[in-house]
C-alpha cells in the first residue's frame, strides 16, 4: 500500500467513527453548558442504537432507502425522552448528578437489552438490510488529493454532523438561548435574577444531549455495527465524553478531539494491515483517547475546565 | 419522624417501588410478574447450590461497595472500581500461576499483589485530584477503560495471543472441599470472609483511628479540615488508595474464588457500577454496605434463574436495580414526602 493509498484509507475510516461520538459529545456539550453532567451519554447511545436498529429491522420494507432517516428520528425522540430520567432527577429531585448519570447507563443497556429479548427472543438482533451506506460526491471527488481523501466515500450521517457542530456554536454563542445557557452554567443564580428559568433551560439542554446522544447511537449502529447486542456500544459514549473535555467544551473542539479519537479507533482496528501503524500495539492506539484525557484534564495539554456550576443543583434562594 | 428513621426508610422505600416498577415492566411486557419473582426467589433460595453461589457473588459486591463507600466517606466519588477491580483480578491471577508457594504464603502474597494492583490505580486518580485538582470522577472513567484494555493486552501477551491465564494454583486458591461439599458443588469460595474482615477493617478505620476522623473531616468540610491543621491533599490521596485497595481485592476475589484465572474481557464486568448501587443504598456506611451487597448480588445471581424458570430476560434485574439507584439518588424527594407525610399525620 502505498503512502497516498494508505491515507485515502484511513482518513475516510477515521472520520466515519468520529461521527457518532460528534453528535454524542455535542449532546454532553450542551447538558454540561448549562451545569448538568451527564455520564450518561454511553446509555443514551445504547438506547439510540437499539431504536434505530428496531425501526430498520421493522419498517426497513415499508420505507426503503429513506428507512435510516426515520430509525435516526426516532432515536432522536426517544433519546430525549429516556434523558427525562436524569433531567428529572438531577434537576428538580437534586439527585447527585454522577449517580443519576451511572443509573441511566445501566437502565439504557438493561431496558434495550431487554426489549431485544423480549421482541427476537435472543441477545443479538438480525443484521439489519438497509444499512446507512458511502456514496461519492460528484464533481468534489474529481478534485486531486482532497477528492478521494474526503468525497469519495461519504457517509450522510458524517456531513449531519458537521452540520451539528455549526448549529450549536452558533447556537450555543450566536443566540440569546446560548447565552441564556451558558449562564444558567456559569452562574445560575444570577442568570435566575436576570429572570432566565433556570430550571426549564436545564431541562431542554439535557433533552438536547438525549437528542444527539440517541442519534450518535443510531448512526453508529446503522454505519458500523449494522446490528444491536449488549456490546454494540463499548465505551463510545465515554469517549465522547473524553471528547467534550478534550475540545474544553467548545463544540468545534469536540470535533476537534472526536475526529482524532476516531482516527485513533481506525488505528487500533484497522491497523494490523497499516505499514509502521502495524508496529505499534493495538493497546496503545486503544487507550490513547482516554489518556490523553486525563493529560488535558491535568493541564499538560492545556488547561481544560469545567463550566463553574457544573454538577451542583440549583436550589432557589441558597446562596 | 425522626431523621433516623428518616435515612432508613428511604432506602426500604425506593427498593418497595424498585421492585413494584420491575413487577409492572414484567406484566406491560406480557411477562407474569409472580412467576418472575418466584423464579427469583427460587434463583437466591431455591437449595443449597443457588444459596452458595449467591453468598459467592455477594462476595466482590461487598468489596466494590466498600470501594466507593470509602471513597465517599472522604467526598471523593471513586466511579473507577472497576478498572481497580479489572487490575487486581489480573495480579491476583497473575501471582496465582506464576509462582508456587505453599498455602499460608501464597494465598496472602496473592490477595497483596491484587490490593496493591488496585490501590496503585485509584492512587493515580487521587494524586492528580491532589496535585492538579482534576475531577477524580473523570479520571477514573477514563481510568476503567484504560484498565480494561490494558489487562486484555496483558493477558494476551502473557499467553502469546489467547484468552485467559493459565489456571491458578491450588495453593492460591480461595475454593476448598468442605465448602464445595456442604453446597452442593456450588463455586463458593472462602473469599466471603475476607470480604467481611474488611468491612470490619474500614468501620475500624473510620471510627477508631485518628486518621479515619481526619478522612471523614476532610469529606465533612475540606477548609475546616484544612484550617484545623489537617493535609488535605495528603487524605485525599489516602482515600482514594484504601478505596482502591478494597477495590482491587473485589478482583481477586474472582481471580482466586470464582474463575481461577483472569480471561479478556469484551466489555466491563459490572460489578464496580454495581457497587456504586451498593455504597448507595447502605448510605455508605460499612454495615450498610453488607447489607446493599447482600441484596444486589443475591438479586443479580437469582435473576440467571429467571429465563429457564419463567421465560423472562435476566435484564429486568438490571433493570431494577438501576431504578432503585434513581430513588435512592433522589432521596431528597422521598424526604420531602415524607415529612408532608408526618406533618398531616400530626395534623389530625
Amino acid at each position: 500500500m502505498s503512502f497516498l493509498e494508505m491515507l485515502y484509507f484511513i482518513i475516510p475510516s477515521a472520520i466515519l467513527y468520529a461521527t457518532p461520538l460528534i453528535f454524542t459529545a455535542i449532546g454532553g456539550v450542551f447538558s454540561e453548558r448549562s451545569g448538568v453532567v451527564n455520564i450518561g451519554l454511553e446509555g443514551l447511545m445504547i438506547v439510540g442504537a437499539f431504536v434505530g436498529i428496531y425501526v430498520n429491522l421493522e419498517y426497513g420494507a415499508q420505507f426503503g432507502a429513506a428507512t435510516v432517516w426515520i430509525a435516526m428520528l426516532a432515536a432522536v425522540v426517544i433519546g430525549a425522552i429516556f434523558s427525562l430520567f436524569h433531567a428529572v432527577a438531577a434537576i428538580s429531585f437534586r439527585a447527585d448528578q454522577t449517580v443519576s448519570g451511572v443509573a441511566i447507563n445501566l437502565l439504557g443497556l438493561a431496558v434495550s437489552v431487554f426489549l431485544v429479548k423480549m421482541i427476537y427472543g435472543k441477545g443479538q438482533t438480525d443484521m439489519i438490510s438497509h444499512p446507512i451506506n458511502r456514496f461519492a460526491i460528484p464533481y468534489l471527488k474529481d478534485i486531486p488529493f482532497f477528492g478521494p481523501l474526503l468525497f469519495r466515500d461519504v457517509y450522510s450521517t458524517s456531513i449531519l454532523a458537521f452540520a451539528v457542530v455549526i448549529a450549536a456554536w452558533f447556537i450555543i454563542y450566536k443566540t440569546p438561548f446560548g447565552l441564556r445557557l451558558r449562564a444558567v452554567g456559569e452562574h445560575p443564580m444570577a442568570a435566575d435574577t436576570m429572570g432566565v428559568n433556570v430550571n426549564k433551560m436545564r431541562y431542554i439542554a439535557v433533552m438536547i444531549s438525549g437528542a444527539l446522544g440517541g442519534l450518535g447511537g443510531a448512526a453508529y449502529a446503522q454505519t458500523i455495527t449494522h446490528d444491536f447486542s449488549h456490546a454494540t456500544i463499548a465505551g463510545q459514549g465515554f469517549m465522547a465524553i473524553a471528547a467534550m473535555i478534550f475540545g474544553k467544551w467548545h463544540p468545534v473542539g469536540a470535533l476537534g478531539a472526536a475526529l482524532f479519537f476516531g482516527l485513533a479507533q481506525t488505528l487500533s482496528i484497522a491497523g494490523s494491515q497499516i505499514p509502521y501503524v502495524q508496529e505499534i500495539p493495538a493497546v496503545y492506539l486503544q487507550i490513547l483517547p482516554y489518556v490523553l484525557t486525563i493529560l488535558a484534564l491535568a493541564g499538560f495539554i492545556g488547561k481544560a475546565s469545567a463550566p463553574k456550576a457544573s454538577g451542583q443543583p440549583y436550589i432557589k434562594g441558597k446562596r | 419522624m425522626s431523621n433516623r428513621v428518616i435515612n432508613l426508610l428511604v432506602p426500604i422505600i425506593s427498593i418497595i417501588i424498585g421492585l413494584i416498577v420491575g413487577a409492572l415492566v414484567m406484566l406491560v411486557s406480557g411477562y407474569d410478574p409472580v412467576e418472575g419473582y418466584s423464579a427469583l426467589w427460587t434463583g437466591i433460595f431455591g437449595d443449597s447450590y443457588t444459596i452458595g453461589n449467591t453468598i459467592r457473588q455477594i462476595t466482590p459486591y461487598i468489596l466494590a461497595g466498600l470501594a466507593v463507600a470509602f471513597a465517599f466517606r472522604t467526598g471523593l466519588f471513586n466511579i473507577g472500581v472497576e478498572g481497580q477491580l479489572i487490575i487486581g483480578w489480573l495480579a491476583a491471577a497473575w501471582v496465582g500461576y506464576a509462582i508456587e508457594l505453599p498455602k499460608v504464603i501464597h494465598i496472602p502474597l496473592a490477595l497483596i499483589a491484587a490490593a496493591a494492583a488496585g490501590a496503585f490505580w485509584a492512587f493515580i486518580a487521587g494524586f492528580l485530584k491532589a496535585k492538579f485538582k482534576v475531577h477524580e470522577v473523570i479520571v477514573t472513567i477514563m481510568l476503567n477503560y484504560t484498565a480494561l484494555y490494558i489487562a486484555n493486552a496483558i493477558i494476551r501477551n502473557l499467553t502469546d495471543g489467547g484468552f485467559k491465564t493459565e489456571r491458578i494454583h491450588e495453593s492460591a486458591s480461595l475454593r476448598s472441599d468442605f465448602l464445595r461439599d456442604i453446597t452442593d458443588n456450588s463455586s463458593l469460595h472462602y473469599g466471603i470472609i475476607i470480604a467481611l474482615l474488611m468491612v470490619a477493617l474500614m468501620w475500624f478505620i473510620l471510627e477508631k483511628t485518628t486518621r479515619g476522623y481526619e478522612l471523614k473531616a476532610v469529606g465533612f468540610n475540606q477548609n475546616a479540615a484544612d484550617y484545623a491543621g489537617m493535609s488535605v491533599n495528603k487524605n485525599i490521596i489516602l482515600a482514594m488508595t484504601i478505596s482502591g485497595m478494597f477495590a482491587g481485592l473485589g478482583g481477586a476475589m474472582e481471580a482466586l474464588g470464582t474463575f481461577q484465572n483472569a480471561s479478556i474481557k469484551a466489555g466491563f464486568t459490572g460489578i464496580g457500577f454495581d457497587g456504586i448501587a451498593v455504597a448507595l443504598l447502605g448510605a455508605n456506611t460499612p454495615l450498610g454496605v453488607i447489607f446493599g451487597a447482600s441484596l444486589f448480588g443475591s438479586l443479580k445471581y437469582g435473576s440467571l434463574n429467571m429465563p429457564n424458570a419463567a421465560g423472562i430476560p435476566e435484564e429486568i434485574v438490571s433493570i431494577i436495580i438501576a431504578l432503585i439507584i434513581f430513588f435512592v439518588a433522589s432521596g431528597y424527594i422521598i424526604r420531602v414526602g415524607l415529612q408532608k407525610l408526618s406533618k398531616k399525620k400530626e395534623g389530625q
